[in-house]
């Protein structure tokens, strides 16, 4: 292929074709700046009005060492001109800054997908630390490929002679050079991306002025190569009328609490631990203090939930965050706040376990340990959201049932909806339905006394009490209580009721969430259920096979505890169900169990989200 | 508005308190709840946070706000109710296992950050509730049910830990000197930010007479060092004196050295080294025992910090905007295909 192209008939004209979406991955060394150049197309592409979703996937190490496959760092973008729900099983065009990045990522490219390369890299010590024998762009390994070889190094520091920079900064700008080949293949707007460089660097100018100089050279060869005379056209998408921003997971979360706070009037605590991948929570919200936002870095896991719970019982919104190890620190605590019926918000970004597992790489293996992982009969609400602008809805869900029925609520996000990014149509803040708060004021016994587990007619929850309240001292702990006065007591009746009286004041939520809608073809054979970030696959796998003419229905779940109350009538209707899981069955064995139906399951645990095409596959196999 | 005038029954609850008679508890709770009525502050403004022990059933029994938490982690959750509220008078009921041993690391986290918490640690140097093991604080050497042949433990000494982990106010009290506790307790109360101190605390059933150096009649007398603020530190009735020599604290017979050889005691000092020497003389109450206030200094409490962040943000960028903040990543506009024709 390399050589066809350097054969081919000069042309003086570009072919444009149309798509209707299209995959890039820019894969380089962790120090290559992929992460960057991906957000940039990425935003440059949302400007444009393209619908999008993005997966970045980065190794866990800070920098692993240069040039080698665990340094590999990538970021996948789907951009399309209708609405796309992931970012995309095979990339069309993949970014190679260096051999290890090729090696890792080659497999994925589509046949006949375009290769752009950084032949710089490409020398004897960068194919060795990769594991080539030889190397790939001459030995044929490329031939079904539409290549283009690109002397980024040399061409980027050709670009960058007169901005300023010297040594090992000017090879930093080539990223940017990539961009810019990029912008030219798939007609994207340059000015969202020069403006963006000029503002983030403006500190440092030489900086800014390298990149753009790297990114307009990067244009500029893509215009006066021969090498790429076909361009590719994504027209925007007819999205709903509306201002979008390109969101991330954590950040709509953080931005959730914030909002939650404002809604209820209560000052935001945020008590935790810095873990992959939650700990952009913590950095996002520490940057908007004059919101009353309360950051506190804990000394370790269980002082992060535990000052959580302190703040909400002097009455702050108070929330704890982290990923299933500093999760399951935090178990004991959860329990407590459970038994002292206090409302607190606990985020787990769940990783791929166990143990420290693969940090940066998303699973959904925490359900059952979010559902069951706590000591005693202590049931709470738990919530999985769907995607990354789902976050924001969520959240603000979370908050609310945390007041009013006043309970630890779970947040389930996973490291695919944390770092996942897809344009978010920015709601009218003004309509926010507002979180109400009634703290107690007065003594609710007789004689002036107060009655701290007097529990409300409808809802079941106790009164919220703040220190600092005349009349209303008591005290709470984590000794089982006497109903009504929280007294300590041993009494056998008394420890049945208050069991009792937990568990169901968590079962009634059900009363105040929707009931689930069935997407799809109601009247298919089939149902495919999810919860959590697999939600775009699965909307993705049954409209493919919608497309090639099948029927499929789909159900989401994002009230995992309680479930919504129509779920068992809707998976009564339909003759297969397919549930498929980021681990090895946890919903599939929840399902089984509570509503006795024969749901099978799509299992994978290969810390990377599902393809498409493998939930596609599963659903025609099952419907032969 | 006029202070409220309480009695010691108004901060007494109508639970039964359920310690083993005899139990040093009892005169550390009278002692907290004369202390407390005589403030004169609004009993709604106290919270007292416990973690698991026989010292942490202390919250029920003050008519108080009150929290009876997870074992060791009642500095955390005291961080979070300072942070929400820092007019409230927040007090940490801890004993020699539960902050030392569990909750090591949060004890040392909340003294470092200097977070306005009063923790009154209770050391018995055993562990009770659990019914007679070895506790961080015993002797070494201690047979105990968990360590028949010997506790091969090296102890902690809680003033040296607090004084190491930059803590600004570390004292050391017994439970049966009411009036040297209640004199603590107000230091510890009008310093700003945390205040740590040991209360000896004699567990009758499973380590008797720990303190009978400090608590004995005649023991007392040759034992006992009052840290008195600004005199000569010399204990026996003048007989000894401390100095200090080769770098260390060292007790002596007044009568070898110059009077004005002798340390005068000084807590307010900024550098921890003179605290922690003195903290030195004794590990643990066997023999002569530094009681008083070892460190008293100022530093900025952690809630102060954190509210003045607050309050800088605001003043430098106005109340949140919840609307603005949400367009903060840039933004882009789709607009209605059928009203702009196409």
């Amino acid at each position: 292929m390399a050589d066809e192209i350097a054969t081919a008939e000069p042309s003086t004209t570009t072919t444009t074709e149309t798509l209707d979406k299209v995959v890039i991955r820019f894969a380089g060394d962790s120090g290559d700046g992929m992460q960057v150049a991906g957000s940039r197309f990425t935003d440059a592409s949302a400007l444009f009005g393209n619908d999008l979703a993005t997966l970045p996937s980065f190794p866990a190490e800070i920098r692993a060492p240069a040039g080698t496959l665990p340094g590999v760092s990538s970021f996948q973008v789907q951009i399309a001109d209708f609405d796309i729900l992931t970012a995309g099983d095979e990339p069309d065009c993949l970014v190679a800054m260096n051999p290890a990045a090729l090696k890792k990522n080659l497999k994925d490219l589509r046949q006949g997908g375009t290769l752009l390369i950084n032949i710089n890299a490409f020398d004897e010590r960068n194919l060795a630390k990769a594991g080539y024998e030889s190397n790939p762009i001459e030995d044929g390994t490329l031939e079904s490929f539409r290549v283009i070889e690109v002397p980024m190094d040399e061409l980027t520091q050709e670009a960058v002679k007169n901005t300023g920079v010297s040594g090992r900064s000017v090879l930093r700008s080539k990223n940017f050079f990539a961009l810019g080949l990029l912008a030219w293949l798939f007609h994207r707007p340059t000015e969202p991306t020069i403006e963006w460089a000029r503002k983030k660097f403006a500190r440092t100018p030489e900086v800014a002025e390298a990149n753009v100089a790297a990114f307009q050279a990067g244009y500029t060869f893509g215009e006066a190569t021969e090498a790429a005379k076909i361009t590719f056209e994504v027209k925007p998408a007819a999205l709903q009328p509306g201002t979008y921003t390109n969101i991330n997971g954590n950040t709509a979360l953080a931005w959730a609490l914030i909002a939650a706070s404002q809604l209820s009037g209560l000052p935001l605590f945020y008590g935790s631990y810095p873990i992959t991948p939650a700990s952009d929570i913590l950095h996002e919200l520490a940057r908007h203090k004059h919101f009353g936002v309360r950051t506190f870095q804990a000394e370790d896991e269980i002082a992060g939930v535990g000052s959580a719970i302190g703040a909400a019982f002097a009455g702050s919104l108070a929330v704890t965050g982290s990923s299933g190890p500093g999760i399951a620190l935090k178990s004991e605590a959860i329990s407590m706040a459970f038994m002292m019926e206090l409302p607190l918000i606990v985020v787990n970004v769940q990783r791929a376990g166990p143990s420290t597992g693969m940090p940066t790489k998303p699973e959904q293996s925490d359900l059952l340990f979010s559902l069951y992982g706590r000591h005693g009969e202590s049931p709470i609400p738990v919530l999985a959201i769907a995607s990354p602008s789902d976050a924001f809805d969520l959240t603000i869900e979370a908050a609310r049932i945390a007041i009013k029925y006043m309970t630890p609520v779970l947040l389930l996000s996973d490291n695919q909806v944390a770092n996942g990014s897809e344009p978010w149509m920015l709601p009218d803040v003004s309509s926010l339905a507002p979180i109400e708060v009634e703290f107690a004021k007065h003594p609710n016994g007789r004689n002036g006394t107060f009655l701290p587990y007097m529990r409300d007619i409808d809802t079941f929850a106790r009164p919220w009490a703040l220190p600092g309240t005349p009349g209303l001292e008591h005290r709470i702990g984590g000794l089982e209580k006497e109903a009504i006065t929280g007294n300590v007591s041993y009494d056998p009746a008394n420890h049945q009721l208050m069991t009792d009286s937990r568990a169901w004041k968590v079962a009634n939520i059900v009363n105040d969430i929707p009931d689930l809608e069935v997407a799809g073809d109601e009247d298919a054979d089939i149902l495919v259920l999810g919860w959590g970030s697999t939600f775009g696959s699965i909307r993705a796998a049954a409209r493919r096979v919608r497309l090639e003419g099948g029927k499929v229905a789909t159900l989401h779940l994002r009230h995992l505890n309680p479930m919504p109350q129509n779920l068992g009538d809707l998976l009564h209707r339909y003759e297969k169900i397919l549930i498929p899981e980021l681990n090895t069955g946890q919903l599939r064995k929840v399902i089984r169990a509570e509503y006795l139906v024969d749901a099978k399951g799509l299992n994978k645990i290969a810390g990377e989200p599902f393809k498409i095409s493998e939930i596609t596959e599963k659903i025609v196999e099952m419907t032969k | 508005m006029t202070a409220p005038s309480y009695t010691r029954a108004d901060f007494q609850t109508d639970q039964e308190v359920r310690w083993c008679p005899g139990c040093g508890d009892y005169t550390i709770l009278a002692s907290v709840q004369q202390f407390l009525a005589g403030l004169g502050r609004p009993r709604e403004e106290f919270v007292f946070v416990s973690g698991i022990g026989c010292a942490s059933r202390f919250p029920y029994y003050m008519n108080t706000y009150g929290m009876h938490s997870i074992h060791g982690r009642a500095p955390a959750i005291a961080s979070g109710i300072v942070s929400t509220n820092p007019n409230l008078s927040v007090w940490v009921i801890t004993g020699d296992g539960d902050a030392l041993s569990i909750g090591g690391n949060h004890l040392i986290h909340a003294l470092r950050r200097n977070v306005n918490m009063k923790i009154l640690l209770f050391n018995n140097q055993i562990y009770g509730l659990t019914k007679g093991q070895y506790s961080p604080t015993s002797e070494a050497g201690k047979t105990t049910k968990s360590s028949p042949h010997g506790s091969i433990d090296y102890p902690f000494n809680p003033v040296s830990l607090a004084i190491g982990a930059e803590a600004t106010f570390v004292a050391r009290t017994l439970d049966m000197d009411r009036n040297h506790t209640q004199s603590l307790l107000q230091a510890a109360y009008e310093h700003e930010g945390s205040a740590f101190i040991e209360i000896y605390q004699n567990c009758n059933v499973f380590n008797d007479k720990a303190f009978i150096q400090l608590t004995g009649k005649e023991e007392r007398v040759s034992n006992r060092i009052d840290l008195e603020e600004g005199k000569p530190i010399v204990f026996d009735q003048g007989a000894k004196a401390v100095v200090l020599r080769d770098g260390q604290a060292t007790i002596v017979d007044s009568s070898t050295v110059d009077p004005g050889a002798i340390l005068v005691h000084d807590s307010t000092r900024p550098d921890p080294a003179m605290a922690f020497a003195l903290s030195r003389l004794s590990h643990g109450p066997y023999g002569p025992t530094p009681l008083g206030i070892f460190r008293n200094v100022s530093r900025p409490t952690y809630e102060s910090q954190l509210n003045a962040q607050v309050e800088a943000a605001r003043e430098k960028r106005g109340e949140g905007d919840l609307a603005a903040l949400i367009a903060s990543q840039g933004t882009w506009t789709v607009k209605d295909p059928s009203s702009n024709g196409g």
